[in-house]
């Protein structure tokens, strides 16, 4: 594997309010990979998503965060999106007034016009966008709506992953997308996620419960704890977790601690 | 990075594009109002004895008034007497014939502000009147509109030129004593723009005027008539610019509209004038008092304004819903950045039966911006099976602005139904991460909400200023979310 990584994070500390939250994360993630990050509550699984997607209000206090070998903490979070990182939200913002497809286009143009790329019109975007919702099994309906609003929980995070399949990102962070969706959301956003891996891109699954990962069946298992990833495995790690829980991971965490 | 908070108080700012001063010799009249001064400004008009007269009636009832104080507005007091009441480019002789006796200054200034008067460069289907000061510098489409027996010209002409329509027209639905402002403006007002649309004529094109302040310490008092005979119908523009100056500047004009049986007036406002600096020093006081009547049956009168400049916005334009089944609209965007403040909304009087009022109100604060709305909807006894529907939504862009809501409803008639609804929302953090984290920049996003928020009211302009509108807006809030 002499090939780049999409991303490496080295010894990333980050906190909020001068209250450390990351202590220290290295990961390296690969073309065709997919990742995952588990751990209880309160360990930092969505502080890590935020600092990677750039969000106000996170400050970084040590580390370094290389994507495609470029300094990512440097960029904007607009340019970090033109770069094709793509961030899945755990709580999709709804903008009213802003109508989906109109919002979508000009995403898509954003990231088309960094790659060097001509805009699509409004043609060959619905184009695009007829085929790409079949992926997601969504209602037509939802492109006349404005952003997100009045969307159910369900319908949120099934948009997501459409946006996610009409930007074609280059790393995808998929935060908590499996919380509140019932087993058949569940199973229609996993089949979305998976159709769109291919070996030149990468995803990042952040998620509490093993249950997602029986759908998006990842290559690494990392288990995050209070700050830090005490443990990396592949998907067998998943299913242990689910089994004893967290408790005995901590503890064991802890006792290397002191 | 610097926290959301610091971000948003750094970057409030904007730039006033429009605020050149253009270096044309005026005539003024010297500061100070009094009979004087009113005999003056008629004299140099060559008006009529009715209209001096009507000017000094209006006058002396002015000087018995007080200062309204209930808007939710905050000002030191304005000097009166320290305001020039007349200013007007000098002129050769006896003033332009046409166009092209128009000072080049002058129709270089319209060019500057992307309206050109004369008719080869004009906007496509747009008649324009222009409003320098206090003087009309000319109109264009004048022959085209006339074949139709349309009359469309600057106030002053009407007086000269059609006397009786303006007599009986005059104040017959903003009386002299209507209020401080309008009796002021009865008294000063120098010019603006007269339109009259005979019987059953649907003017073929887009009327507009173009209102300019330019000499400092002067005040702008234009009126504008428009009267639309049973059947007839116009849509009807005005834009306003100014100067960037330290010391603010009055604006007092008064608009009345009468539409007869059947008529269908639509009056759309752009309003620009110079808001102040990020500090609230200088800019337009901008107190307006515009009202219309619908006097005839199935008569229509329809106000769109977007309001984006002035220190101080004091207006409501306003329908009297006289004749049965008539309709009054009042759509509306106002923004209040800085330190502007905007007391704004709408009158729909209910008279006649079946009467119908539609009010959509959408107020934008940001930066230290305070924006009111204040409407009322008074159903008067006649007014059997009235309907006003009242929607009112306020859009606020960080924490230090504000955004009030005065709904005055009166009701004396069971019949009628009355609803009204109101929003507030904030254009969140979240949302502008959001777009940020697709690949949407911060203005973009801010634009975006924006002209989602406002679109049920862009959607009323007429085309080509809709999308004057959405840039407008999108210029007066640069940089006020971080």
């Amino acid at each position: 594997m002499s090939q780049q990584p999409i991303l490496e994070i080295r010894s990333l500390s980050a906190g909020v309010e001068g209250r450390p939250i990351l202590k220290g994360i290295d990961l390296v993630i690969r073309a065709g990979e997919v990742h995952a990050i588990m751990g209880p509550n309160g360990s930092g699984k969505s502080t890590l998503a935020a600092v990677l997607a750039g969000r106000d209000g996170y400050e970084v206090t040590g580390g370094q965060v290389l994507y495609d070998g470029k300094d990512l903490l440097d960029l904007d979070p607009e340019e970090r999106a033109r770069e094709g990182l793509f961030l899945a939200f755990q709580y999709p913002v709804e903008i009213p007034g802003v109508n989906s497809t109109y919002f979508l286009k000009a995403a898509l143009n954003e990231v088309r016009k960094h790659k060097g790329q001509s805009e699509l019109d409004a043609m060959e975007f619905l184009t695009l966008v007829k085929e790409r919702m079949k992926i997601l099994d969504l209602d037509d309906d939802l492109l006349k709506r404005s952003v997100n609003e009045g969307f159910s929980g369900g319908e949120k995070k099934r948009n997501e992953i459409f946006q996610m399949a009409v930007l074609e990102p280059r790393l995808a962070v998929l935060d908590e997308t499996d919380s509140g969706l019932d087993i058949d959301a569940l199973k229609v956003v996993s089949h979305g996620v998976n159709k769109l891996k291919r070996p030149d891109n990468a995803q990042l699954v952040i998620t509490h419960y093993q249950r997602l990962l029986n759908y998006i069946v990842p290559d690494f298992v990392h288990v995050l704890v209070d700050g830090r990833i005490v443990r990396t495995g592949d998907k067998t790690l998943a299913l242990e977790l689910e089994e004893k829980g967290y408790d005995w991971i901590i503890k064991e965490a802890e006792a290397v601690a002191a | 990075m610097s926290t959301a908070t610091e971000t948003i108080e750094g970057l409030v700012k904007q730039e006033y594009k429009y605020g050149f001063v253009t270096d044309v010799e005026t005539e003024s009249a010297p500061p100070g109002l009094n009979e004087d001064i009113i005999r003056l400004i008629s004299a140099k008009k060559q008006e009529p004895e009715w209209m001096t007269e009507w000017r000094l009636k209006a006058y002396r009832h002015w000087t018995t008034m007080a200062l309204p104080q209930w808007a939710h507005v905050h000002y030191p007091p304005v000097d009166y007497q320290d305001i020039t009441y007349y200013s007007a480019p000098k002129q050769r002789g006896d003033g332009p014939k046409s166009l092209d006796e128009v000072d080049p200054k002058l129709l270089e200034m319209y060019e500057k502000l992307g309206i050109p008067l004369k008719e080869r460069e004009r906007l496509a289907g747009v008649a324009v009147d222009a409003v320098f000061d206090s003087v009309s510098v000319g109109t264009t489409f004048k022959k085209q509109l006339g074949e139709k027996g349309i009359i469309f010209c600057s106030f002053s002409e009407a007086v000269q030129e059609h006397p009786d329509l303006v007599r009986k027209y005059l104040g017959a639905v903003v009386p002299h004593t209507d209020n401080f402002y309008a009796a002021l403006n009865s008294a000063v007002f120098t010019d603006g723009s007269f339109c009259y649309i005979p019987k059953g004529v649907r003017c073929p094109m887009e009327l507009s005027t173009y209102f300019r302040i330019n000499a400092a310490k002067s005040g702008q008092f234009e009126r504008t008539l428009i009267v639309a005979d049973e059947g007839a119908s116009v849509s009807y523009l005005e834009g306003c610019t100014a100067p960037m100056r330290d010391e603010n500047q009055l604006h007092a004009a008064v608009v009345e509209l009468i539409a007869l049986d059947r008529a269908e007036i639509k009056y759309s406002t752009v309003q620009n004038w110079y808001p102040g600096d990020e500090n609230g020093k200088g800019g337009i006081y901008n107190f307006v008092t515009k009202r219309g009547l619908c006097k005839g049956r199935n008569s229509k009168i329809s106000w769109t304004q977007v309001e984006t400049g002035s220190a101080i916005t004091w207006k409501y334009p306003s329908c009297i819903l006289q004749g049965d089944h008539s309709v009054g609209e009042f759509y509306s965007v106002a923004v209040t950045n800085n330190c502007q403040q905007a007391d704004t909304g709408t009158k729909m009087v209910h008279i006649g039966k079946n009467t119908r009022s539609t009010i959509v109100s959408k107020g934008i604060s940001a930066g230290r911006g305070q924006n009111s709305y204040r409407g009322l909807v008074k159903i008067q006894k006649s007014a059997a099976h009235a309907r006003n529907f009242s929607q009112c939504d306020s859009l606020l862009i960080g924490d230090r602005c504000g955004a009030h809501t005065f709904p005055y409803i009166e009701v004396k008639n069971t019949t009628a139904s009355v609803e009204h609804e109101a929003t507030t929302s904030k254009i969140g953090e979240d949302q502008i991460f959001y777009c940020n984290q697709r690949g949407i920049s911060t203005q973009d996003a801010v634009n975006m909400i924006i002209n989602g928020f406002c679109k049920e009211v862009f959607r009323e302009l007429p085309m080509e200023f809709a999308v004057e509108a959405q840039k407008l807006l999108g210029v007066s809030l640069e940089g006020s979310v971080g």
